[in-house]
């Protein structure tokens, strides 16, 4: 019977849909289901040192003890780890030198997911003429590409190189730069952490590393795209990001997944490490298939993401736009160890449909003086639920600090829900927390202004709901804000009418 | 160019307009007074197509088409432009954006080309300039902390950058302060007083109309005209009030 199954699935994955576009790449699979032979299946395949192994099977014998949380305000359907896969990658091939060596089904599928045309010429261009005449670099975004679990393509490696700063996909970077791994590799999000987490530090299979050394500024955003390719293949990244003393960089995430019926699980850990003076800028477009109008389908998303400013007056923003996804589960927070620190959060997440968003930060405040700036704009749609599930703490031993923390809930149609769960924990009276929240509904008067001066009912939702989410999206890189405003559009599509 | 007939229109199970007629030619200007809940903001809404309104029977036909089966945004690409008595604040989209969006949109509708920013904000910085509007104002997010005369102020800024055939304007004169009522009058004429165009003015008061000379006056009173004249018609209401007339 599981012999059959695997057949089906198999099939199944390697099929072209007529509209859902999974693409034709052939997959390697661990055998499916979740035992210490898959994570061994896992650690071999990647050629890993055996620390790595030790540490992934440690975490797997923690995760055997551990039970899912249910506190956040989510409905989790019961999710049968056995009955999945745990690892694909595309059939080996030979390594490649450059994107003219990726298979063209893979820039294909780059195509289809609407990569902005401006990256796309980027990667097609990057090998043969990166710079301008003047000896600038053409493009200012670096682009590692995940696609499925295997990085298959890194670029701009040489520039970055020139500048000391390491951008790999992890599985490389344990093997190239086993110290600086192991150093970091579950200091922000212990082994331990949560469920999720310790799941994924177990069986994850592959993310991005990257590095920055001391007073280096990171001469071009950094870009991975996320692909869920293969059907019932978890998807476990892990991401690591490691910012020397005085240096910068600006990191972007962006995400999207095929039409599926069958529900997909996704858990990944992003940590962040920030030494003194030093400062990361994270951003996400999330747009993983949200399940169809009747909550079929779509990725169930349980994320962990943590940053440590541990050095003084170092700053780690993180800026957020969900709009995908049928379960959201993520709180990208910020541990202010260090004196001086500021943790900003910067979060618009949409939900529509059948939708499900429990989203928030957590803002840590250990050191002297530290500062968290929290912005929050949750768009309801449909039948859809959103919640902002927020922690300032502030520790006995942390003078001076302040908190400004805003969260604004935009509701669309009387079906939907929007949460607002503020958690306040100060322990030295010597700090200023501020605290807004407002709760609104898209009014006819502004849908028939905007109507009435030439935009149909779509557009004017559209714009209404950008102008709403303004000061999260112009906190996001230029090529990024002008995707995000699209995909504001695109996500509410049939929520008015 | 615009033809009302025995229009009868109803919100929430109540009906508002009771077999309204109004035909109005281009080149023409036409004021329509009444007292409070005659029916006159009704009347703008209906032809610029607000949800909600529902026309129980008769017609409106705009340059021929039947304006009743068209989307609010369809009617402002067809050329009808609804001047609210109370603009509405759009916070964190900025005038300029709202409105080069909104005009592209009409121009797409049209299949006309789009406007680049450049020459987008050539056109409204040089509508600012005519109606004396900041160019602050232009970046600012629509109608949000703007006075009222303000608001007013760039409710025309934004028929002069639409150039619409037929304007609607429903009390566009309330909230203003005499000199900003003479900036709002000199832009109406200047952007609607054209042989090919047509205004249907909203008012309660006279003191618009000595800004902007009607051609055309018509009482409201309870959802149908009940009287029609010349601009002297208008004087003798500021006389005599809507109470003997409209019996």
């Amino acid at each position: 019977m599981m012999a059959t199954r695997n057949a089906e699935a198999y099939a199944a994955a390697n099929k072209t849909y007529e509209w859902g576009f999974s693409s034709d790449i052939e997959q390697e699979f661990a055998p499916k289901g979740l035992s210490e032979d898959t994570v061994r299946f896992i650690s071999a395949k990647k050629g890993e040192p055996q620390w790595m192994l030790d540490w992934r099977l440690k975490a797997f014998a923690l995760w055997q003890t551990m039970e899912a949380p249910d506190w956040s305000k989510l409905n989790v359907p019961p999710i049968d780890y056995q009955d999945a896969y745990y690892y694909a990658e595309p059939k080996a091939k030979p390594k490649l030198g450059s994107l003219d060596e990726v298979d063209p089904e893979i820039l294909r599928v780059y195509e289809k997911l609407g990569i902005p045309i401006g990256e796309q010429k980027m990667l097609a261009g990057v090998v043969e003429d990166p710079l301008n005449e003047d000896g600038t670099p053409k493009r200012r975004v670096a682009v590692d590409a995940v696609f499925d679990s295997v990085s298959v393509a890194t670029t701009f490696r040489k520039e970055l190189e020139a500048a000391g700063v390491i951008f790999r996909s992890i599985s490389e970077a344990i093997k190239e730069y086993p110290d600086l791994v192991r150093k970091w590799l579950g200091k922000v999000v212990p082994q331990r952490d949560n469920y999720f987490a310790t799941l994924n530090s177990a069986v994850f299979s592959d993310g991005t590393f990257v590095y920055i050394p001391e007073g280096v500024r990171c001469p071009m955003e950094l870009s991975t795209y996320f692909r869920i390719n293969a059907e019932n293949t978890g998807q476990f990244e892990r991401t690591l990001i490691v910012a020397d003393k005085g240096s910068y960089v600006s990191y972007l995430e962006g995400c999207t997944a095929p039409m599926r019926d069958e529900n997909q699980l996704h858990a990944a850990v992003v940590e962040l490490v920030v030494l003194d003076d030093a400062e990361i800028k994270y951003s996400t477009v999330q747009n993983w298939y949200p399940g169809d109008e009747n909550g079929v389908g779509g990725i169930y998303n349980f994320v962990t993401k943590r940053a440590l400013c541990q050095g003084k007056n170092s700053k780690v923003s993180w800026t957020q736009v969900e709009t995908g996804s049928a379960i959201t589960w993520k709180y990208p927070s910020c541990v202010l160890a260090g004196d001086g620190s500021v943790g900003e959060f910067y979060s618009v997440a949409v939900t529509n449909n059948r939708q499900q968003a429990d989203t928030g930060t957590k803002m840590i405040h250990l050191g002297k003086n530290t500062r968290s700036t929290i912005v929050s704009k949750g768009i309801s749609a449909g039948r859809s639920d959103n919640t902002y599930r927020g922690l300032v703490r502030v520790a006995p031993t942390a003078e001076g600090v302040r908190n400004f923390t805003q969260c604004d809930s935009l509701l669309l149609g009387d079906q939907c829900g929007a949460h607002t769960v503020p958690y306040i924990e100060v322990r030295n009276p010597s700090a200023q927390i501020e605290h807004e929240a407002t709760t609104s509904k898209i009014s006819e008067d502004q849908l028939f202004y905007a109507m009435s001066r030439g935009l149909d009912a779509e557009a004017a939702v559209a714009l209404i709901v950008n102008g709403f989410a303004r000061e999260v999206l112009q906190q996001l890189p230029m090529e990024f804000a002008v995707e995000a405003q699209k995909l504001l559009g695109i996500s509410l599509e049939g929520s008015v009418g | 160019m615009l033809k009302i007939e025995n229009l009868h229109a109803e919100i929430d199970g109540k009906e508002i307009l009771k077999g309204l007629s109004l035909e109005v030619n281009a080149g023409e200007v036409h004021a329509i007074m009444g007292p409070n809940g005659a029916g006159k903001s009704t009347l703008g809404y209906v032809l610029g197509g607000r949800p909600g309104y529902e026309v129980t029977s008769g017609s409106v036909t705009f340059d021929g088409v039947n304006l009743l089966e068209l989307e609010a945004h369809e009617r402002a690409a067809a050329g009808v432009f609804l001047g609210f008595q109370y603009p509405v604040e759009i916070p964190g989209v900025s005038n300029v954006q709202f409105l080069r969006e909104a005009l592209n949109a009409q121009r797409a509708t049209r299949d006309e080309k789009a406007l680049s920013g450049g020459e987008f904000l050539k056109l409204a910085r040089g509508q600012a300039d005519l109606l004396g509007m900041d160019y602050d104002m232009l970046k600012r997010p629509v109608n949000v902390g703007f006075s009222g005369g303000e608001k007013k102020r760039n409710e025309m800024v934004q028929m002069g950058i639409v150039n619409p055939k037929f304007a609607i304007l429903d009390e566009t004169d309330s909230g203003l302060d005499i000199d900003a009522l003479r900036v709002v009058g000199d832009g109406i004429n200047r952007i609607m007083r054209a042989p090919d165009k047509a205004v249907l003015l909203i008012t309660h008061y006279q003191r618009l109309l000595d800004y902007v000379e009607p051609d055309f006056v018509h009482v409201l009173a309870d959802g149908r005209i009940v009287r029609s004249g010349g601009k002297e018609l208008a004087q003798q209401l500021e006389s005599e009030g809507y109470v003997g007339i409209a019996a």
